[in-house]
């Protein structure tokens, strides 16, 4: 056996605050994206259902969806379901990515990183950051079938889709980061993914168009609305012809609040992070 | 060694909504003890373990760690100590080694120095040839070995373990205590840890016994012992009372009431075997006598057997 002999606080001098803030958030970015790739089941579980959805919500309301505004153009259900496929996309890995923090903390690992000499903001942006990047690689995944159908993207329209992604990715896994923090159940998530998150994003736009009565207030209500829309007008941005469903925010809009729900949710997740659970003392 | 205490305790109370888990408590612990912190459930070991492991923030008093305080410099301390809770801290579906890595990245090592120390680890823990290893194969007591690795990965100078032996079978156990042992032999650390078991409690340097919140008892196991007399006769019979009052009456002697019978705690037992069963008469069921534990210590300053049960404290 080695001698032990080097005084523990070495590493932490010679370590910047910075630094080190860095460096926990990628080591827990990372071992998200470790634990996704090990776990095949997710990547089935998150893509696998939504691409189900647009199969067989494409061929069974297709032949009776007529987009509102634009009788003339020719979107299929299918084209038009597609961006809220991939929201969809996002939205399921978002929340299989947060749902683990419930199981981070039943056994146990959650309480070695909360011990740990980093800072609070480090254990949540490694969580979002790790949760987006897989959300945003199964988004592209789907993304690039849209090629298939037809919309012509470009490099640039490919990395700015890519960017949006990325800022609607963070606002979800956040979102499901609040909701997940103060459970302690998984059934207890589920229970809010149907109650609260898919609600959110059938009243998004992505499912059906509308924009008059209390729906049309509801979904311009919705954060998640904005992202939907951005990702719609980003799609067909080289489009001559009008696409797009009637009252469809503008980019810049859709953007600005995109961005906004993204922050507020980061804000709000490490807000609720301060809180220990009974779970945390076991 | 540096002079300044491993831990600084006063007049910390703690409470869980309204039921109070600890009650101005005072203690201090040396750098280098092997120092246990032993209670039945509900004693309030467990409180004082998160508030040590910074899992919780003291409510009242002061808690200092190698000289910092647990509130204000809450990640110098955080730096000194290496926590193994009760509960396993790895990640089933990363690798021995990968768990490791992670556990330096969060304590600010990186790179070579980070390579070495992780080598030095599984060598030391004996878990080399695991390495690559998803720790969801592995068996409890290397389990336990990997949590001890991840524990003083960063060369803490306090070492805080909560129950360590639970879930562990008798081999695993004497393995996970072999290991402690090295390491206080072979470097300064100060190990602390909690337990309802009391001949682990045996093993420290010192101990302090909690009760119900308190600290009732402060010392070497040994001093605390001798304290209440070396020997513990326990007496079996049907009527306490009648016992208790011939004891004191005859042999001037204070018996404790314990579930099935009376105990008696004196200097020099085997030789008073005989008299005491005189003086019991014809109510004796049963007379023992042996070397008085840490539980006789626990009787004589609370009143009742260690493992009686008592109010939760967990919320």
């Amino acid at each position: 056996m080695s001698v032990i002999e080097q005084p523990s606080t070495s590493a932490a001098a010679s370590t910047s605050i910075a630094m080190r803030t860095l460096l926990a958030t990628a080591t827990l970015a990372r071992r998200e994206l470790v634990r996704f790739v090990r776990q095949p089941n997710r990547i089935i579980g998150a893509i696998g259902q939504p691409a189900v959805f647009w199969i067989l919500f494409g061929a069974g309301l297709g032949p009776s969806f007529q987009m509102p505004g634009v009788e003339d153009a020719d979107v299929s259900y299918r084209e038009y379901f597609f961006p809220g496929t991939v929201v969809l996309i996002v939205l399921f890995t978002a929340v299989f990515t947060t749902i683990s923090i419930i199981e981070d903390r039943r056994e146990g690992f959650l309480q070695s990183v909360l011990v740990a000499p980093i800072p609070r903001l480090a254990m949540v942006a490694g969580k979002l950051i790790g949760g987006t990047l897989i959300a945003v690689a199964q988004g592209l995944l789907f993304l690039l079938l849209g090629l298939s159908l037809g919309f012509s993207f470009s490099i640039p329209g490919l990395f700015a889709m890519l960017a949006l992604l990325c800022v609607i990715g963070l606002a979800l896994t956040g979102t499901g980061f609040i909701i997940a923090w103060r459970m302690d159940s998984t059934q207890g998530f589920h229970a809010i993914m149907s109650l609260f998150l898919l609600p959110m994003w059938l009243l998004s736009g992505a499912f059906f168009p509308a924009s008059e009565g209390w729906l049309g207030w509801v979904v311009r209500l919705n954060p998640l609305t904005y992202g939907v829309a951005a990702l719609r007008r980003l799609l067909y941005w080289n489009e001559t012809a009008n696409l797009l469903p009637p009252g469809t925010p503008s980019m810049t809009t859709s953007v600005a609040v995109t961005i906004t729900f993204a922050a507020t949710t980061f804000w709000l997740a490490w807000l609720v992070s301060a809180r220990r659970t009974a779970g945390d003392l076991r | 060694m540096s002079q300044v205490a491993a831990v600084e305790i006063e007049g910390l109370t703690h409470h869980y909504g309204t039921r109070r888990a600890l009650s101005d408590l005072a203690l201090l612990i040396r750098p280098g003890e092997m120092f246990a912190l032993l209670g039945p459930n509900g004693s309030g070991k467990s409180t004082l373990f998160r508030v040590l492991s910074t899992l919780i923030a003291p409510e009242q008093g002061s808690v200092q760690i190698c000289g910092h305080d647990v509130r204000r410099d809450t990640d110098v301390v955080r730096q000194a100590i290496g926590v193994v809770f009760q509960s396993p801290s790895l990640d089933d579906k990363l690798s021995v080694a990968e768990n490791l890595i992670h556990q330096g990245h969060l304590y600010g090592l990186f790179g070579a120095m980070l390579r070495e120390r992780v080598e030095l680890m599984l060598d030391k823990f004996g878990v080399g040839d695991r390495r690559r290893d998803r720790v969801a194969t592995l068996s409890g007591g290397l389990r336990r070995r990997v949590e001890l690795a991840k524990g003083i990965l960063h060369l803490p100078q306090i070492l805080l373990l909560d129950e360590p032996s639970t879930g562990l079978d008798p081999a695993a156990r004497a393995d996970l205590w072999k290991y402690l042992k090295h390491l206080r032999d072979e470097s300064d650390t100060t190990i602390i840890w909690t337990t309802h078991l009391l001949d682990e409690a045996d093993d420290a340097d010192r101990i302090a016994i909690l009760n119900q919140g308190s600290l009732v008892a402060f010392g070497a196991p040994h001093d605390l012992r001798a304290e209440i007399g070396s020997d513990a006769i326990t007496i079996h019979t049907a009527d306490q009372a009648r016992v208790a009052e011939r004891l004191r009456s005859q042999l001037s002697m204070e018996p404790q009431r314990i579930d099935s019978g009376l105990r008696l705690l004196t200097d020099d037992g085997r030789h008073r075997l005989s008299e005491v069963a005189q003086a019991c008469g014809d109510d004796l069921r049963g007379l023992s006598w042996g070397r008085a534990t840490l539980e006789d210590v626990f009787i004589q300053r609370t009143g009742h057997r260690f493992d009686a049960p008592q109010a939760e404290a967990s919320p």
